[in-house]
């Protein structure tokens, strides 16, 4: 095949590691540059595919405009209390943002995405090792039979070692689910619908992947964690 | 030969131990049915490797990534394994990058693939 593929402009590039551009200076930067990125064959815990789909019924929106809209006003749609610092160009192909999360138990994640695939109609972020998650999430919006616009938000994920797959069976997975299902409804708000989201989770390989279990030393949240720990250390020095 | 979505799909057996599925078209998500239907063709009693060939594929995006993920979850619980030729150079980089190749053994031609497949 000479010619290029259709695709080629839509997807990451020569990525072998993840480097972080600038970032604000109140965001914790930690667990994002120098990582690989991994995908469900890499993780550790059980495989799901999980999707939440929203109809935008009622709103005069194409679903060019709402992944338009998606890409630029991200954070917006999260819920809140977690962070998103998109890349300065955006949400484009290669592009890698730092994430600040909340997790039960008032812990905190610094980790990141990279943008591995951006059309006009959807845009997939994977994770990086370290990462609560190994797998990839897919934002979507396709126009109905009947020409409503449909929002789909779909992950492809595991855990990504078993200090993460204990957290995903005492409620982690349930609060995931959870995450997703307000981003569609906050995303459906925006466009002044109220949203009835339809939630799926299928439990695609119910193997744990044992060989995996060493990812635990990458673990972002213990890292996030002990970083939390020396703060005053840290504080101590810089006077 | 099954059509689903704008994906053809063509199943040829190599020897008992071994199909090919032929891929022509565009895999995405919409692709799920025409793969896992000849899936099903491809894996016979004793089938070990279900080769995919990838001559054909003309356009990818991230959800047909996400099939061929589903697809290899589906080989490796009934013990076989999943392997591939004919991607050109940008596919190869997609595999990379999502490190599939990690888990789908990926050759350069069908007679390279045949040979390990067919191997004891």
């Amino acid at each position: 095949m000479d010619s290029e593929p259709r695709d080629a402009a839509y997807w990451a590039k020569n990525v072998t590691t993840l480097k972080l551009g600038k970032v604000p200076a109140k965001a914790v930067n930690l667990n994002v540059t120098g990582r690989r990125v991994v995908g469900p064959v890499q993780g550790f815990g059980k495989m799901w595919q999980k999707t939440a789909r929203v109809e935008l019924r009622g709103a005069d929106v194409t679903p060019d405009e709402v992944i338009r809209t998606w890409k630029a006003e991200f954070q917006r749609f999260w819920p809140e209390r977690n962070w998103f610092y998109a890349p300065l160009t955006g949400i484009a192909p290669g592009e890698v943002a730092l994430l600040n999360l909340n997790l039960p138990g008032r812990m905190k994640l610094s980790t990141g995405v990279l943008v591995l695939y951006a059309d006009d109609e959807s845009f997939t972020l994977m994770t990086p090792k370290g990462h609560m998650l190994a797998g990839w999430i897919t934002f979507s919006a396709l126009a109905a039979d009947d020409g409503v616009t449909v929002v789909q938000i779909q992950a492809l994920e595991r855990t990504n070692d078993p200090l993460y797959e204990l957290g995903y069976m005492l409620g982690g997975n349930r609060l995931n689910t959870r995450f997703w299902v307000q981003t569609a409804e906050n995303l459906a708000r925006h466009f002044g619908v109220e949203p009835k989201v339809e939630s799926q989770v299928v439990c695609v390989d119910r193997r744990r992947q044992w060989r995996k279990a060493g990812n635990l030393s990458k673990n972002a949240a213990v890292r996030t964690f002990l970083w939390t720990l020396a703060t005053p250390v840290r504080w101590l020095r810089g006077r | 030969m099954t059509e689903g979505s704008s994906l053809i799909t063509e199943v040829r057996e190599l020897s008992s131990r071994a199909s090919v599925i032929d891929l022509k078209g565009d895999v995405t998500a919409s692709s799920e049915k025409a793969l896992a239907d000849a899936y099903t063709r491809a894996s016979g009693k004793f089938t070990r490797t279900i080769v995919l060939n990838f001559s054909g594929l003309e356009y990818m995006n991230s959800g047909g990534i996400g099939m061929l993920v589903t697809l290899l979850v589906r080989a490796n619980r009934q013990r076989q394994r999943l392997v591939a030729y004919g991607l050109n150079d940008h596919y190869r980089q997609i595999f990379e990058l999502t490190r599939l190749d990690e888990a789908i053994g990926i050759y350069d031609s069908e007679a390279e693939a045949f040979a390990d497949a067919d191997a004891p």
